[in-house]
């Protein structure tokens, strides 16, 4: 990490700052959690500090910053956790966190396992961002606002309302673990938005675009992810949806774009392959590695180094280097997404897959960068194949129960496809399927694989964190697509 | 550990802090200041299996302040509440407004209409900081445990959840205005899982979950109680199938029915007026929804889970009807909203510790109508009885909704088979208007509630005929 910081961004706990927190006072804390007769303890402090912007009616209306600082402690005994945290440095709030997560060996624990020599993890460099955004003044972030504001409504006069919004953050982590480990990393992260909304008789529709990841400015010099285009896109949607017509109801074919349709394979797979689903027998997904679960065609990974994209990982939150791994391969699941625990349960190595909201959560197996790969087909054939059926181009979000595997995603971007051809937009509609099911019913895979620009965040159990995914142009052989046309 | 009571003394420090910070910002040069102060501590005890999966114990506090210099705005929070950290805080807030652009509508509020006195709603219960871990853990284990035995369809658990926050909330503005309070909430909720072999080619899991909360530990239902609704209804999803595509009626479980409410107050506020994002925009006073419903919002319930003694811009709070027998009410504002629409403020300010204020709900509950749930049942031929929504299929704009759901199958009156995979959609407008029968089983289980309601007919879509 070459990333020099300025004292404002630079954490206290860090080597050099104000409260600094080395390894023999480490150490000191985690002998403290210990104590009750816990097997395992770690202590996670996190410092960020955020920034945002919002643009309305063409006016910057609202800036914000805000800064958070504490520390959590987690006392593992057996598969039982205890967790604790405070918002201060002062060595008797440290103490006291670690003596109360400790509690949960209380009574039944064995003599205080010895804290290993804490060594340092050596942290990859998947988002070596030379300036984060916030070290840059205000005014340059203002100035991309307005750009975008002023592309989309330049874009037609029927797009009545622009909305653009900036956030930044950077984050700077220091963990340290029982078992010998200490890790530190710094984890930029923006995301720029715009949403229009056009007007025409009487009609309203809006639009949404844009994008963001790991990087710091720079992110807006590629192609097509500068503020204006941005801003055209979410101009272009909105106009496109005004001659929307009601959707279909009921199993057809679909063709999912290539990008953001990733959000139907985090849906629909990805989180049943997060491995405490597994481990506790409540995913679909149990005691299936090894077997068909998917299409011949369907490779799915997760991969923590894309590098720049939001959901990389140097380190996750238990001090585990980002990692590539295979959960799909050729349609047969070949292993599971996990944390510390999960993979004690299944004597395997981590996979870099611990991750938490915050130092206020423990950390649980989360998707970092979920993309089923690409395929042999011509994008354009795809469309060419399907008689009467959907292109599912943008969407809105998603949600699955782990359980049973049923899962939605949410269109607000889609056309009718009518003898091969892409015809009438469609409002706004979800789709709804069972994931095991849907992805035995892919059938035609592009060789146009895409990354999604980063703007997916995932919430699992209340915890929210920035994800990223990606897929070829795909087509569903049949699922239940909820419009109001029987 | 219990946890430290919240006291009146608490409130008061709080109430100080924000003083202080007020002070301070103005010092720095701000016009007008707002300063929110929060205290918080937090119990989760859960449980999977009968053994301990995880207690969570832990306090936090924050700051969030707001100031106003020369019609522009700003908005910061820290954590760290020591005077020079206010002070670099208050400077730096003040640097961030001036970049800003003016905004001729954000003003302080009136001070004439800032709350004067604090009326006592009783949100605090003592008994629950008394609870400790080790009770936690039992209530939790007694919940889970009910559930399993049950029922021996219940094989597996997601685990049970006894949970509780203390916390206090202070709020001082330069306009004049301070005050705080405290409260109290626990739930137990449990979540059996059953194994769905009825199809033995494709196997699933089935979940469910049900819960109780509170204020006051006193009123939680017995955990046993709870564990018990939860196998029942989780056990009742067994052999869940789709079910064709086709027009038919709907009938929203309570459980499901205050979201279907909670999407009203999104489309019916001054927020999403003066943007113009709703498609209720302009239809203040006309038929919105079936002559069935009314729907009230109420901070000022004693004990309620959304009770709440001023605003978050220190107005007053007070009753305010959404909709009267189907007619919109004059939508919940707050100050910025209600002069973007050139009116008053309903008392009806939300504000978070990061954020600028908006509308925002208290209880918001939909009045009970006069046919029992027996009743509403028998008289449905054909339908879908919804117990679970999924997806964010609703577009403000246009009133579009489209979500999966779940649920039972109606036939001539009687619940039959369980349904999932599906989705239901119409259009929001079309779905108020055509509600034709309320039930009156209205309990205020959460602060946003609702009793059974029917749909005559919204499109199912399942399988091709």
């Amino acid at each position: 990490m070459t990333t020099m910081l300025p004292a404002a961004l630079r954490a206290p706990f860090a080597s050099g700052g104000a409260n600094a927190i080395d390894a023999q006072l480490a150490n000191r804390l985690l002998g403290i959690a210990l104590e009750a007769g816990g097997d395992y303890a770690d202590i996670y402090f996190e410092f960020r500090v955020s920034a945002d912007y919002a643009l309305e009616e063409e006016q910057v209306r609202t800036l914000g910053r805000g800064i958070t600082l504490g520390l959590g402690v987690r006392v593992m005994r057996g598969d039982a956790t205890g967790y604790a945290y405070c918002e201060d440095l002062a060595w008797e709030k440290m103490a006291h966190a670690a003596r109360t997560a400790g509690q949960i060996a209380l009574g039944g624990g064995h003599p205080p396992v010895n804290v290993g020599t804490l060594v340092n993890i050596p942290t990859p460099s998947f988002y070596a961002v030379p300036t984060p955004s916030l070290m840059v003044p205000a005014p340059d972030k203002l100035a991309l606002l307005r750009a975008a504001d002023r592309a989309a409504r330049a874009y037609d006069k029927r797009i009545v309302k622009v909305e653009a919004s900036f956030v930044e953050s950077i984050k700077e982590v220091l963990l340290f673990t029982s078992d010998g480990r200490m890790a530190t990393d710094v984890q930029p992260l923006l995301r720029f938005g715009v949403r229009a909304v056009a007007e025409e008789n009487g009609k309203r529709q809006s639009g949404s675009g844009g994008g963001g990841g790991r990087y710091g400015m720079e992110y807006f010099e590629q192609a097509m992810r500068d503020a204006a285009s941005h801003g055209q896109e979410a101009a272009r949607v909105a106009l496109a949806m005004l001659d929307a017509r009601d959707a279909p109801a009921g199993e057809m074919p679909v063709v999912l774009a290539p990008g953001d349709s990733g959000i139907l394979l985090h849906e629909a797979v990805g989180h049943g392959l997060e491995a405490d689903f597994n481990r506790k027998e409540t995913s679909n997904y149990t005691g299936q590695i090894g077997k068909d679960v998917a299409s011949k065609l369907c490779t799915v990974v997760d991969d923590g180094t894309i590098v720049g994209s939001r959901g990389a990982i140097n380190i996750d939150d238990e001090g585990y280097t980002g990692q590539y791994n295979t959960l799909i391969e050729n349609g047969v699941l070949v292993g599971y997404m996990h944390d510390r625990l999960s993979a004690k349960h299944y004597g395997i190595k981590p996979t870099g897959n611990g991750r938490r909201e915050s130092f206020r959560s423990m950390p649980l197996p989360r998707m970092t960068n979920t993309s089923l790969l690409g395929g042999k087909d011509n994008p354009e054939d795809i469309v060419k194949s399907v008689k009467r059926g959907i292109y599912a181009k943008r969407f809105s979000g998603g949600q699955v129960n782990i359980s049973n595997g049923d899962f939605v995603f949410s269109l607000s971007e889609s056309y009718l496809i009518e003898d091969g051809k892409i015809t009438a937009p469609l409002k706004g509609v979800n789709l709804i399927g069972n994931g095991p099911d849907v992805l035995r019913r892919v059938d035609m895979l592009g060789s146009d694989f895409e990354l999604s620009d980063g703007i997916w965040t995932c919430g699992k159990d209340g915890q929210s964190v920035p994800v990223n995914v990606g897929t070829p142009t795909v087509r569903i052989a049949s699922i239940t697509v909820g419009g109001t046309q029987a | 550990m219990s946890a430290a009571q919240v006291t009146e003394a608490t409130v008061k420090e709080l109430c100080d802090a924000a003083q202080l910070a007020v002070e301070l910002a103005l010092k720095a040069g701000a016009d007008h200041a707002e300063v929110l102060v929060r205290d918080g501590s937090e119990l989760t005890a859960k449980v999977r299996l009968g053994e301990a999966e995880l207690v969570q114990e832990a306090g936090s506090r924050a700051l969030g302040l707001r100031v106003l210099r020369n019609g522009k705005r700003a908005v910061t929070y820290t954590s760290d509440l020591r005077r020079d950290a206010l002070e670099s805080l208050c400077a730096e807030t003040v640097t961030l407004a001036d970049l800003a652009e003016p905004d001729e509508f954000a003003l302080p509020p009136d001070p004439a209409l800032l709350a004067k006195i604090l009326p006592e709603l009783d949100l605090y219960d003592p008994a629950v900081a008394e609870v400790d871990a080790a009770w936690a853990l039992k209530q939790a284990i007694a919940g889970e445990a009910a559930a399993r035995k049950h029922d021996a369809r219940v094989t597996n658990s997601e685990g049970a959840t006894w949970s509780r926050v203390l916390g206090a909330t202070a709020f001082a503005t330069s306009g004049g205005f301070v005050g705080g309070y405290r409260g109290s909430y626990a739930s137990l909720v449990v979540e059996p899982l059953c194994d769905d072999t009825t199809d033995p080619t494709t196997p699933k899991k089935r979940n469910g979950y049900w819960w109780s909360a509170s204020r006051f530990l006193a009123e939680i239902d017995p955990a046993d109680q709870i564990g018990i609704e939860a196998a029942r209804r989780t056990v009742a999803t067994l052999g869940s199938r789709k079910v064709e595509t086709q027009e038919c009626a709907i009938v929203f479980d309570p459980e499901i029915a205050r979201s279907i409410v909670g999407t009203i107050f999104s489309v019916a506020n001054g927020s999403a007026f003066w943007r113009k994002s709703s498609y209720l925009v302009g239809r203040e006073g006309e038929l919105i929804a079936s002559k069935l419903v009314t729907i009230v919002d109420d901070p000022l319930i004693p004990r309620a889970p959304g009770s709440k003694p001023f605003d978050g811009d220190g107005l007053a709070t007070r009753k305010n009807t959404v909709v009267q027998a189907g007619v919109l009410s004059p939508v919940l504002c707050d100050v910025y909203s209600a002069r973007k629409l050139g009116r008053e403020s309903t008392g009806s300010a939300g504000r978070g510790i990061g954020g600028n204020p908006g509308p925002t709900t208290s209880n918001l509950v939909m009045q009970a109508g006069g046919i029992s749930r027996a009743e509403l049942l028998r008289t449905t031929k054909k339908g879908l009885y919804v117990t679970g929504l999924m997806g964010f299929g609703f577009n403000p704009i246009t009133g579009d909704f489209s979500r999966g759901a779940q649920g039972f199958w109606i036939e001539n009156g009687e619940l039959t088979f369980p349904v999932s995979e599906v989705t239901i959609a119409a259009n929001f407008d079309e779905i108020l208007k055509r509600i034709d029968a309320v039930a009156d089983d209205l309990t205020m289980r959460s602060s946003t509630a609702a009793p059974t309601f029917r749909v005559s007919h919204m499109t199912i879509a399942g399988t091709s005929q």
